[in-house]
C-alpha cells in the first residue's frame, strides 16, 4: 500500500515555489519593458515634484520682480560667459521676473489635475458606452447614433456657451480657479469620449463571439460578470491608448482655452500658458517654450509608455514569454 | 540712413506706380488681417474699433479726417465751413452737399435721404445707437433737395463735423436699412452683416468673427480706382500671429494694430517681408472703474446699471489710491517702449486740448495706503487683503485677450497687493470683447467687472464729442440694448453743463480751456477713468504694398481705394 502512494510521488514534481498570483506575474512582464519603467518613473518623478515641489523652492510664481527680468537659466553661463543668470533663478525669469522654475512647478499641478481627470471622465465615458453598445443588441443602434451626434458637435461654440451659461454660478460657489477648474474637466471630458467609445465597441463586438465567452454564456454567467470578468480585460489595451491620448488632449486643449481667453485667470500658471505665453519671444529665449514643452511632452510619452507596458503585461499571450 | 533710403524709394516706386496704373482691379488680390475679427458691417451698431474699420472699405461718411487731422472731403465736393456759406453764420447748422453721379454699390444713386436717413437711424428713440454722441445737440436732418442736406443744432456748433464725418458715422442706404429702425436694428442681419455702401469695395461673403471677402466696388467714383479687384479681411488670432504674417512670412499685406512688446516687434521686422510703421494720436491705454454694482447676485435689470451703485468703487478714495499704485513709466518700458508714453490724460492730443496734468506720473504706494485707511478700508483679519464692514477689497480686472495687456494685469494686480487690495484678473477673447453683442456677457460695456482695460480714441481732432460721451443717461444699459458710450456710468450734472458750455463755444482756445477741464474732471478730480498710457499706433504692411498712410485720427483703411501693387 505504502509502495503504491509512493510511487507516483516520485513521479510528480513537487511544487517549490510558492503559487504566483496573476498580476505578480503581470508586474514581473511590466518590469521587462524598459520604457514602461522609465515612464513610470518619470511619472511617479512629476507627479511628486509637482505635488511636494512648491513646498522646496517657495518662490510664489505669480510674484513680479521687474529688475530680475529675462534672466536666462543657469546652464546658459556654460556656453555664453555674458549671459544674466542668477542663482535664485536657477530655470530664469520671464518679462516681467517671474520665476520660471515656480511657474513650471504650480503650473504642472494644474496642467496634471486638469489631463488626469478630464481624461478619466472620458475614458469611462467611453467605455461604458462603448462596452455597453457592443454587448447589448438593442442598444447598439441608439448609443452610436449618440455617439455620432455627440462627434459632430463642433467643440469649440460648445465651450463657449457652456462658459458663458455656467461660469458665474461655478465662480460663485467654488471661486475663480476651482469654478474653471471644474468646468474645463467636465467640457474636456465630455466630449473627448467618442473616440473611446467606438474603438471599443468595435473590439467588445468582436470579442463577444470568442468560443470563451460563449463558454462563459454557457455555464450561465450573467452579462455583468462576463463583461467584468472576460471583455474589460481583453479590450485594456486600447482603453489604454485612448486614456495616453486623452491625457495630452486634454493639457493642450486647456491651454488653448486659456488663449482664448476662456481658461484659468491669466496669472494662474499651467504649462500651456506658458508655452503659449513665450511664443512671441522663441528666438530669443528659446527655454521658456522648451522647457514647458517638454514638460508636456515627456509627461505625455511616459503615459504612452506605461500603456504600451502595461498592454504587454496585461496579454496573456505575450505575458511569459 | 539705411531705412530713410528705403522710405524714399518706397515713396519714388508709389507714385510712379500710381501714375502707370489707371485701371480698376489691375492689381489683383490683396489680404488684410484684423487680430480682432469684426463681427457686424454697421458701426451704429458696433463701437468696436475693428467693425468700424472693416466696414469703412464699404460704407463711407461725407468727409474724412486726414493723417494730420485735416478734413478731406469723400462723399461731397467740398467740407462746408462758415467762409464757404456750408455753415451758417451763428454755427446752428450746416449744409452738406453730394457729389452729382454718385451710386451706391448696388448701382442706384445715392441721394440726400440716403443721409437723412442715416440720422433719423441713428437717433431713434428705440434703437442703441453705439455712436449716438456724434449726432448730440441734432434737432433736425432736412433733405432739401436731391443732394443737398441741411442739419440743424439746437445751439450753435462750434464743430458742427460730428454727424456724418469720420469712419464712425457713416452713410447707411435708405432703402436697405428702412425696416431697420429702431430695436428692429440688431435683427436685420442681412443688411449688417452686407451693408450696401460707396466705398472702393463691396462684400461678396461675411462670416462673422472670422472673415469677410470683398471685391472692387464697380460703381465706386473713381473709374481708375481700387487697384485691387478684390480683398480678404481675416480676422482673429492674436496680434504677433498677424505680425508675423505680414512681416515674416509675407502671407498677409496689412497687419492693423501691432499691441505687441516692443523688442517682439523689432524682431519680426528683421523677417524682411514688410515693415511696421507707426503714428501717435489720441489712443489712450486706460483703466475704467464702474460706478456701478457688476454683482452677479443682482438681477439682469439691475446689474452694473445705474440703479446699483458700486460698493466699493463708489469711494472717490478707493479710486485714487487704485491710480496711485501704478508705476506708468514701468508700463511704458514693458508694453511699448518707443511706441507709448505715460500719460494721465484722456485726451492727450492735439495740445491745445492736452491738459498739463502729470498728476499720477510717480507711483505712490504708501500715499495709497494712507488713502485706503482714510477710507476705512483696513486690514482686521491679517490676511493681507484690506477689508471693510466684512466686505473684502476684491475686484475683478477684465481685459481683452493680448499678451501686452496681461503683462500689464499682472504688473497692476501686483501693485493693488501691496495696498492691500485682492484683484482677480479675467481676460476675454478680443472680438468677443469690442463685439457689442447685446446677447453676450463678455462685452466692455456690460462691464460685469470692477475694472477694466482698453484703449479708446476719437476720430478727428476736436474730442468734443468723445468728451460728451460721458453725459448722465448715456451709459450701455438694457433699455438700448446694452448699446452707449458712457462705460463708466458716469454722471454729474456740473459735467453735462461743461458738454453743452463747450458746444457753444466758437474760440479755439476757449474750447481748449473747457476741453481740459473736462479731461480733468474724469481723470484726476474723479479718478472715474485711470489713464495709463498714451499710445501710438503701430501697424504693418509688406514690402510690396504701396499707398499706406497711416491715419489715427480715422479708420486705418480710410485710403484703402490708393492702395495698390509695388514691385
Amino acid at each position: 500500500m505504502t509502495e503504491q502512494t509512493a510511487t507516483p510521488k516520485s513521479f510528480e514534481p513537487v511544487p517549490t515555489a510558492p503559487p504566483r498570483s496573476q498580476w505578480a506575474d503581470v508586474w514581473r512582464q511590466f518590469r521587462r519593458h524598459k520604457g514602461a519603467l522609465f515612464g513610470g518613473g518619470f511619472l511617479v518623478f512629476i507627479t511628486l515634484a509637482v505635488l511636494v515641489g512648491p513646498y522646496l523652492w517657495t518662490v510664489d510664481p505669480q510674484k513680479l520682480n521687474i529688475r530680475f527680468k529675462d534672466i536666462r537659466p543657469i546652464y546658459t553661463a556654460l556656453w555664453d560667459g555674458d549671459a544674466k543668470v542668477n542663482w535664485a533663478h536657477p530655470l530664469g525669469s520671464d518679462n516681467l521676473g517671474r520665476d520660471i522654475l515656480a511657474n513650471l512647478l504650480s503650473g504642472g499641478r494644474a496642467s496634471m489635475a486638469v489631463g488626469w481627470a478630464a481624461m478619466l471622465i472620458s475614458v469611462v465615458i467611453g467605455t461604458v458606452i462603448g462596452v455597453v453598445a457592443g454587448f447589448f443588441k438593442r442598444l447598439d443602434g441608439l448609443f452610436m447614433r449618440f455617439t455620432d451626434l455627440v462627434l459632430s458637435l463642433p467643440i469649440l461654440p460648445l465651450l463657449l456657451v457652456a462658459v458663458t451659461l455656467f461660469r458665474q454660478p461655478l465662480r460663485k460657489n467654488f471661486g475663480p480657479e476651482t469654478g474653471m477648474f471644474i468646468l474645463i474637466v467636465a467640457i474636456i471630458g465630455i466630449t473627448s469620449w467618442m473616440q473611446t467609445a467606438r474603438i471599443v465597441r468595435g473590439e467588445v463586438l468582436a470579442l463577444k463571439e470568442r468560443e470563451f465567452i460563449l463558454a462563459a454564456r454557457s455555464i450561465g454567467t450573467k452579462p455583468f460578470k462576463i463583461i467584468t470578468r472576460h471583455l474589460l480585460p481583453n479590450v485594456l489595451s486600447p482603453i489604454m491608448v485612448s486614456a495616453t491620448l486623452g491625457l495630452a488632449t486634454a493639457i493642450i486643449t486647456e491651454s488653448a482655452l486659456s488663449f482664448l481667453g476662456v481658461g484659468f485667470p491669466s496669472d494662474f500658471p499651467t504649462w500651456g500658458k506658458l508655452l503659449s505665453d513665450a511664443v512671441p519671444r522663441m528666438e530669443e529665449f528659446p527655454e521658456r517654450v522648451v522647457l514647458p514643452g517638454l514638460m508636456i511632452s515627456l509627461t505625455v510619452l511616459s503615459v504612452n509608455y506605461i500603456g504600451d507596458g502595461l498592454r504587454d503585461a496585461l496579454d496573456p499571450r505575450i505575458r511569459g514569454r | 540712413m539705411k531705412f530713410q533710403s528705403l522710405t524714399v524709394g518706397s515713396v519714388l516706386a508709389l507714385s510712379m506706380a500710381t501714375m502707370g496704373q489707371a485701371e480698376r482691379g489691375s492689381d489683383g488680390h490683396v489680404n488684410v488681417i484684423y487680430w480682432q475679427a469684426p463681427s457686424i458691417l454697421n458701426p451704429y451698431l458696433s463701437a468696436g474699433t475693428k467693425d468700424v474699420e472693416a466696414s469703412s472699405l464699404v460704407i463711407e461718411p461725407l468727409g474724412r479726417y486726414d493723417q494730420d487731422g485735416a478734413l478731406v472731403p469723400y462723399l461731397v465736393d467740398e467740407i462746408p465751413t462758415v467762409a464757404n456759406g456750408g455753415v451758417s453764420e451763428d454755427l446752428t447748422s450746416i449744409t452738406w452737399k453730394l457729389k452729382e453721379g454718385l451710386k451706391w454699390s448696388d448701382g442706384t444713386p445715392v441721394t440726400s435721404a440716403d443721409v437723412k436717413f442715416t440720422a433719423d437711424y441713428c437717433m431713434h428713440p428705440e434703437g442703441g445707437c453705439a455712436q449716438a454722441s456724434f449726432f448730440d445737440g441734432v434737432v433736425s436732418v432736412e433733405a432739401i433737395d436731391e443732394l443737398t442736406t441741411k442739419v440743424t443744432f439746437n445751439q450753435p456748433k462750434p464743430n458742427p463735423y460730428g454727424p456724418f464725418m469720420g469712419g464712425q458715422s457713416p452713410i447707411l442706404q435708405a432703402a436697405q436699412f428702412a425696416d431697420c429702425l429702431g430695436a428692429k436694428a440688431p435683427e436685420c442681419t442681412e443688411a449688417n452683416f452686407n451693408p450696401i455702401g460707396t466705398g472702393p469695395f463691396r462684400v461678396t461673403d461675411f462670416r462673422p468673427n472670422d472673415v469677410i471677402q470683398m471685391e472692387a466696388n464697380p460703381h465706386y467714383r473713381d473709374a481708375a480706382k481700387p487697384a485691387f479687384a478684390t480683398l480678404t479681411l481675416k480676422g482673429g488670432g492674436d496680434a504677433a500671429a498677424a505680425g508675423r504674417a505680414v512681416m515674416e512670412t509675407g502671407e498677409f499685406d496689412y497687419a492693423w494694430n501691432l499691441q505687441l512688446a516692443p523688442d517682439v516687434i523689432a524682431k519680426m521686422a528683421e523677417g524682411g517681408k514688410g515693415k511696421p510703421i507707426a503714428a501717435f494720436g489720441s489712443l489712450v491705454e486706460r483703466l475704467e472703474m464702474n460706478l456701478t454694482d457688476p454683482s452677479p447676485e443682482l438681477d439682469a435689470d439691475t446689474r452694473s446699471t445705474t440703479k446699483a451703485p458700486h460698493p466699493i468703487l463708489s469711494d472717490l478714495k478707493v479710486r485714487k489710491a487704485l491710480s496711485m499704485a501704478i508705476d506708468r513709466e514701468l508700463l511704458v518700458e514693458v508694453g511699448y517702449g518707443q511706441a507709448g508714453r505715460p500719460t494721465c490724460n484722456l485726451v492727450p492730443a492735439p495740445k491745445v486740448f492736452a491738459s498739463p496734468n502729470t498728476d499720477c506720473m510717480t507711483q505712490d504706494i504708501e500715499g495709497a495706503k494712507a488713502l485706503l485707511e482714510e477710507a476705512g478700508w483696513t486690514d482686521t483679519d491679517g490676511d493681507g487683503v484690506r477689508d471693510k464692514d466684512g466686505k473684502k477689497l476684491a475686484l475683478l480686472y477684465q481685459t481683452s485677450t493680448n499678451a501686452v495687456r496681461q503683462d500689464f494685469q499682472a504688473l497692476i494686480k501686483q501693485w493693488w497687493s501691496e495696498i492691500g487690495v485682492e484683484t482677480e484678473l479675467r481676460n476675454i477673447d478680443a472680438s468677443v470683447f469690442f463685439g457689442g453683442d447685446p446677447g453676450s456677457p463678455d462685452t466692455f460695456q456690460k462691464f460685469y467687472a470692477d475694472v477694466e482695460m482698453y484703449a479708446n480714441n476719437f476720430n478727428g481732432t476736436d474730442p468734443q464729442q468723445y468728451l460728451a460721451a460721458y453725459r448722465c443717461g448715456g451709459e450701455p444699459k438694457p433699455e438700448s440694448q446694452w448699446q452707449g458710450e458712457n462705460i463708466n456710468r458716469f454722471c454729474d450734472p456740473a459735467y453735462d453743463a461743461l458738454i453743452d458750455k463747450l458746444a457753444n463755444t466758437g474760440d479755439l482756445n476757449e474750447r481748449g480751456k473747457i476741453g481740459i477741464q473736462m479731461n480733468e474732471m474724469l481723470t484726476k478730480d474723479t479718478y472715474t477713468i485711470v489713464p495709463l498710457v498714451d499710445r501710438g499706433r503701430v501697424s504693418a504692411h509688406s514690402n510690396t504694398l504701396g499707398g499706406v498712410v497711416l491715419n489715427t485720427w480715422d479708420s486705418e483703411l480710410w485710403n484703402a481705394a490708393d492702395w495698390h501693387r509695388t514691385e
